[in-house]
């Protein structure tokens, strides 16, 4: 007999209920019944504000329905659970809908508490939780000019972040003295205050708003206590959460004196079959507003509904994040509300830099810390925190500008197995050791194996200590070095390359290497050098660095014959162009078929053949397809505003002008770019390396996905480019890749090793922080400049065309190929197809 | 015992005949060729950084393909290689020992360069 558990609200943490129980628990142990109101399954209300640069609903949903339906969960969508009948075990809904279960779990959430002030419900007051909110926000910033929030807390200033990036003027209303009065003493928040002022934003504090009349010059004014007031177009209210706790409230389970349900050390209510987790939940009289307690209640309910002994204990609300570009941090007991704490303060007004550091009243134990300006400290802080670790002698030093001695940071070695690393998805020093020592050794191993950094991406500096410290105590040599010949990384050779000016293998081999070099380091400087340099790849000086590939300008199939691509710029083609390829592989005989980048592929070309087909090819007007380097393949498109009535931009015609740029970039790994016309995404271009899909205003960028082995979404970068800017930018992303990845690393790999990840892209791209743009943009133009089509230089020299055949001193052909017909085309025959003498399909002589 | 079958092959050897295959200047670089000697199929490959040709079989007897010419010239410690071009083992130019699965190896045969001309002896 199957347990019935009937799980009341479908957000983060009732997923993360739903999905730990589905991975723990024996398959038909459980029937799961879920419940939301919202339209739709858990989606990461952490990364909310993402909807407005572009992130869709998919984007930030944690499961699918079809994820739901094959794992056996029964959900219904845009129906609330209204009564809880706990005698009698059920539940009823406001469809009138009748459940019954064994176990419940309340998984409410929260509600965004908005003050009973007169005039606060006019339909442009807003709140901001949930997706349905930021739609209705986004509906009303196109129509208005200055917005205003009230609540100087974490999500108010979200919000304020988003109405700003809406292009409104955007003003902040605080009723304490500082923002994040929570998480910040004065200090802090008086330097929060100022940062962001500096970026445009308007912080009135000791504000409390008393009523919302019709406006002067606006569509409001807001009248404050203090006599005074504001016009604003829209208000959005931020001013604090409360639990949704009505059901628990109407069962006669207990409450709070100011709600939430009283849960204890097991997650249960006062009820034995029933259960509250996340921000409805009660412990200690406290409700926890994070996302990570809230998982970690979510682990001990299935513990105990499992009869495990996980217990929830509190949690560390520590919390890092960039608010409006600004650095912030907060650990531990900030406000120094323990008992006789001290405290160190470190202010610098002319850095903008505040940090404080609140100590045990023996000095041993650190308590808590604010970092406001610079937050470098906070994994080192947060872990002595958690770990109630011994403070060294001085502890000033941690807080300390690095100049004066201070700006330690403590080894990790120091920390216990036990230490959480990640506190978003609850990762272990010891899991992230684990993970190691089971054959991880980069970032985007542990990324994908344990989970860790994923989610708000605060802990990464530490995961890689904590990995790079493991893989040198398993006595891997954490070197990056290319192969035996170069002591250097790619990107160090990169460097020596471009700063010196090498032009050739020897030189580098002479000045900075040792042996002969071999099929690892000579086909990567081959293409470092034509990555700066962008030479003939089959001069004699280079000849030898190629691939097989390379050299013959085709890819060699499992036979030693060639494949033919030819360049189909944006998959458009014309009907003559189309004729002549169909004649072409006619002639040949050569297996003929569509690849997934809109172009056409020929098979089994022997090397004498190459020449002469590609003649044809270039006499009709095809250009080589670079299908064979490591360079940018196709540029993907769907047909775009000129056919489609639902485009908004000429996709093809973009997609044209970015392929014909960049053809013939020689790259660390294969580069794939594709341009949609509009958000239906035809193009796919969200898995590409380079992805751009047009808006009503221009383009949006997306980079550094892949499909694949490992497929991962592209990333947004920048919106509602012009056509200038988006050339720009993709200029710099690329060329800073070519210059900064190792070896066969793709772009999504090298984002995710990238320090500081996408941010810091968008740094070094379009704040120009390393002072680099110029550079990349000038490298890229000179390489473009030397552009040559290989197939046609090489027609056009008798010298090269001599490697154009199977023996040097015969014109026989190699007498190992063997085919079969399978389809109306031939196919290499198999082994079992040689020995049984199947019949063979006849090549031309 | 071992003494006499290496005496052996080698008087077996230096009976067989040079035979002139190509230029040194058909040679491009720290790149390979292949020629049709007696009905076999040889990869000829030449380091210009030791300014020495080499002579192997061209059948990559793991990728089953004539394809060992079209291979990158290297070096794993004191080896001089060349990697199969289809799935990049390597193949001793001197011994003809897989280094990766010393269970496959190819011929190898002498090489000498005289007035230009590259003769191998098989």
């Amino acid at each position: 007999m199957k347990q019935r558990i009937i799980v009341v609200g479908n957000g983060m943490v009732g997923h993360k209920f739903i999905e730990t129980l589905l991975d723990t628990a024996e398959q038909d142990q459980f029937e799961i019944i879920t419940f939301s109101e919202e339209p739709r399954l858990a989606y990461d209300r952490v990364k909310l504000s993402s909807y407005f640069s572009g992130s869709t609903a998919d984007d930030l949903s944690l499961t699918t329905e079809a994820e739901y339906r094959d794992r056996g969960v029964i959900y219904t969508l845009n129906d609330k659970v209204v009564a809880i009948n706990p005698d009698n075990r059920s539940v009823s809904t406001a469809s009138g809908r009748t459940e019954t279960y064994d176990k419940l779990v309340l998984a409410t959430g929260s509600y965004p508490f908005v003050p009973p002030i007169p005039g606060g419900d006019q339909p442009h007051c807003l709140v901001y939780r949930t997706i349905e909110d930021l739609e209705a926000i986004t509906a009303s910033a196109s129509e208005s000019k200055v917005g205003a929030v009230i609540g100087g807390g974490l999500l108010g200033l979200e919000a304020a972040h988003a109405l700003k990036n809406l292009g409104l003027k955007t003003h902040v209303l605080e009723f304490s003295k500082g923002l994040m009065a929570r998480q910040l003493d004065e200090g802090g928040g008086q330097l929060l205050i100022r940062k962001i002022e500096a970026l445009g934003v308007d912080v009135h504090t000791g504000k409390n708003t008393q009523r919302i009349e019709a406006g002067e010059t606006c569509r409001y004014r807001m009248h404050f206590a203090d006599e005074s007031h504001l016009e604003t177009d829209m208000v959005i209210f931020s001013a604090g959460i409360r639990p949704r706790d009505e059901l628990a409230r109407d069962c006669g389970l207990d409450m709070g004196e100011r709600g939430g349900i009283v849960i204890d050390n097991n997650c249960l209510t006062s009820h034995p079959d029933i259960y509250a987790i996340g921000e409805c939940a009660l412990w200690q009289n406290q409700i926890f507003g994070l996302v990570a307690p809230g998982y970690h209640m979510a682990k001990v309910a299935v513990s105990h509904i499992l009869s495990g002994a996980e217990q929830f204990t509190g949690a560390d609300m520590s919390t890092k994040l960039k608010l409006l570009g600004v650095d912030v941090a907060s650990v531990g007991d900030a406000l120094a509300q323990t008992p006789g704490a001290q405290c160190y303060t470190y202010s610098d007004g002319v850095a903008e830099v505040y940090k404080r550091l609140v100590v045990s009243a023996d000095g041993k134990k650190l308590l808590g810390a604010i970092l406001v300006g610079d937050a470098e400290a906070y994994g080192t802080l947060q872990q002595l925190c958690v770990n109630e670790m011994d403070l060294p002698e001085s502890p000033e030093q941690f807080i300390l500008p690095q100049t004066e001695g201070g700006g330690a940071v403590m080894g990790v070695d120091a920390l216990p197995d036990t230490a959480q690393i990640c506190s978003c998805y609850d990762v272990s020093k010891g899991d992230v050791r684990e993970a190691v020592q089971g054959g991880c050794a980069d970032m985007a191993g542990i990324k994908s194996c344990t989970g860790a950094s994923t989610g708000c991406g605060g802990c990464t500096a530490l995961v890689k200590q904590v990995m790079d410290a493991e893989l040198s105590s398993m006595g891997v040599e954490v070197n990056n070095h290319l192969c035996e010949h170069f002591q250097y990384s790619r990107q160090e050779l990169a460097d020596i390359v471009r700063v010196k000016k090498i032009k050739t293998f020897d030189e580098l081999l002479d000045s900075h290497g040792q042996g002969l070099g071999c099929d690892i380091c000579k086909p990567t400087v081959g293409s470092i050098l034509a990555s700066f340099w962008n030479e003939y790849v089959l001069d004699d000086k280079h000849i030898g660095l190629q691939d097989t590939n390379d050299i013959y300008l085709g890819n060699m199939q499992k036979d030693g014959t060639y494949s033919i691509v030819p360049r189909i710029a944006g998959g458009e083609i014309t009907p003559d162009k189309l004729v002549v390829l169909g004649e072409v592989a006619k002639e040949y005989n050569l297996y003929t078929k569509i690849t997934g980048g809109q172009r056409i592929d020929l098979f089994g070309a022997q090397l004498h053949e190459l020449p002469e087909i590609w003649r044809k090819l270039v006499d009709a007007g095809f250009e080589t397809g670079h299908a064979y380097g490591k360079s940018v393949r196709t540029v993907k498109s769907c047909v775009g505003s000129t056919w489609c009535r639902y485009g908004v931009q000429d996709s093809v015609d973009m997609a044209i002008a970015i392929e014909n740029r960049y053809k013939g970039l020689r790259s660390p790994h294969k580069l794939k770019f594709a341009v949609s016309g509009c958000t239906r995404e035809c193009a796919e271009a969200q898995s590409k390396d380079i992805g751009v899909i047009a808006t009503e205003k221009g383009w949006n960028l997306y980079v550094c996905g892949n499909g694949g082995m490992r497929p991962r979404h592209a990333d947004l970068f920048a919106t509602d480019l012009d056509d200038d800017t988006l050339i720009k930018y993709i200029d710099r992303v690329l060329m800073f890749y070519v210059r900064t990845a190792d070896r066969l690393q793709r772009t999504s790999v090298w984002l995710e090793n990238l320090e500081g990840g996408l941010d810091y892209l968008r740094e070094v791209v379009i704040e120009d922080k390393l002072k680099i743009g110029q550079e990349l943009e000038d490298d890229m133009t000179s390489n473009l400049a030397n552009y040559q089509c290989e197939w046609k230089t090489t027609l056009e020299d008798p010298e090269k065309l001599k490697r154009f055949r199977h023996f040097i001193n015969s014109d026989e052909q190699d007498n190992n190929l063997a085919y079969v017909a399978e389809r109306g085309q031939r196919r290499p025959a198999t082994e079992e197809e040689r020995k049984n003498n199947i019949p063979l399909v006849e090549l031309n002589g | 015992m071992n003494s006499v079958n290496s005496a052996a092959a080698e008087a077996i050897i230096t009976e067989a005949p040079w035979v002139d295959v190509c230029e040194l200047t058909d040679l491009a670089p720290n790149t390979g060729i292949c020629a049709l000697i007696n009905q076999q199929q040889i990869a000829l490959l030449y380091s210009s950084r030791l300014d020495e040709v080499f002579a192997i079989g061209n059948y990559d007897p793991i990728g089953k393909a004539n394809v060992l010419s079209r291979g990158i010239i290297g070096s794993i410690g004191d080896a001089v290689v060349v990697a199969s071009p289809l799935y990049k083992q390597h193949f001793d130019l001197r011994t003809g020992e897989c280094l990766e699965s010393p269970e496959h190896k190819v011929n190898v045969y002498p090489v000498q360069v005289i007035d230009g001309k590259v003769q191998v002896q098989i």
